[in-house]
């Protein structure tokens, strides 16, 4: 017998399986979404709220139409964040050598007793609720990257605002002295604390 | 002149097509690598709404999803109001504590203090539902939580 080499497999069908696989996982897999915004709820055990002067609470109120009444006043959520950066860079006490603000003394002493506070209804909607969440943490984001533009450069991160700086540490890629931005991280943290209180 | 002649006679040829299986493998083995699978089929309505100042939800520690909204068409004798879904489930406020329990319970016990709740609202639920689920979690000292949102302007969300 002659030895006969094996005969050759057709290859031709090999893209309409590929096709059908392809097909199959384009349909089944959505891509999920995994941003968001981070809170911390407060731990359930009251402990007698400390006596806030009035002037240090920035109230929000949404309320059930969605509405928003920021400081006894009717406001567009556009200006939100901006109204709210006014608030917290006030520096009524002249103590915060670091704010710009207008030393209005009946607004806010300095950022780390500026409080906001937040009120919704049962009746608001999530996504208006969002919205104003988002506005608030901006206006926070906002201050924090112009105090990181102004520190970053006498501690070695040039041109890097806070959102930057956070996704840097983050990064595993990141070249750089790690430890040193956290401890920038940390400082503008504090000197420009998120204190955002929910009324229930 | 004859050797001019011979190239005109085969017409067009055929484009050969034995690549294509290869593109076709490269765009399927990128959505295998890309995609993650559902973990929850949903029960209800979730078009989630969107934010900009949003912060990555870090799969480096354990995340629980609660998921809600609307019941979705197939759905409806469950009413039009807003529902809470926990797992392939409708689950009703008092199943909230149990639930983040079980959750805990399939944890290493190090990663407890960790864990984050994710909570995916659908955008036309009302805050009532949010605050009480988020009053629940209180109780079960469930403090870290993230609204999931889609990256966007604010000014969309509400139309």
């Amino acid at each position: 017998m002659a030895k006969r080499s094996a005969p050759e497999v057709n290859a031709g069908s090999m893209a309409d399986i590929a096709f059908l696989l392809l097909i199959f996982f384009l349909v089944t897999t959505t891509i999920e979404k995994d941003s968001g915004i981070n809170r911390k709820l407060p731990p359930m055990e009251e402990i007698d709220p400390p006596i806030i002067k009035q002037k240090n609470i920035f109230t929000v109120l949404l309320n059930g139409r969605d509405q928003l009444l920021v400081e006894d006043e009717l406001m567009e959520i556009a200006y939100l964040r901006a109204a709210a950066v006014e608030f917290l860079d006030n520096n009524g006490d002249k103590s915060c050598d670091y704010c710009q603000g207008k030393k209005d003394p009946s607004s806010s002493d300095n950022p780390d007793k500026a409080i906001i506070s937040l009120k919704n209804e049962r009746e608001t909607s999530y996504a208006a609720y969002i919205s104003v969440q988002n506005e608030l943490v901006a206006a926070y984001n906002v201050l924090r990257n112009r105090r990181a533009l102004e520190l970053g450069p006498s501690k070695g991160f040039r041109d890097m605002n806070f959102v930057e700086m956070q996704k840097n540490h983050k990064d595993a890629r990141f070249i750089g002295n790690k430890e040193k931005l956290k401890a920038v991280i940390d400082q503008i943290k504090l000197e420009f604390p998120q204190k955002l209180s929910e009324v229930q | 002149m004859s050797k001019f002649k011979k190239k005109k006679d085969g017409g067009l040829p055929a484009i050969s097509t034995a690549s294509l299986p290869d593109i076709v493998f490269m765009l399927l083995f990128f959505f295998m690598v890309a995609t993650v699978m559902r973990e929850n089929s949903l029960k209800i309505q979730n078009s989630l709404p969107v934010a900009n100042q949003v912060e990555k939800l870090d799969k480096k520690n354990p995340v629980s999803y609660i998921y809600m909204g609307k019941p979705s068409s197939g759905y409806e004798k469950f009413g039009s109001e807003a529902r809470i879904q926990l797992n392939d489930q409708f689950a009703s406020l008092t199943d909230v504590s149990a639930f983040i329990s079980s959750e805990r319970a399939a944890l290493r016990e190090e990663l407890i203090p960790f864990l984050t709740v994710a909570l995916k609202v659908d955008r036309e639920a009302n805050m009532g539902i949010v605050g009480d689920v988020k009053q629940e979690l209180r109780k079960v000292n469930a403090l870290k939580i993230n609204y999931t949102t889609g990256v966007g302007d604010v000014s969309t969300n509400m139309k």
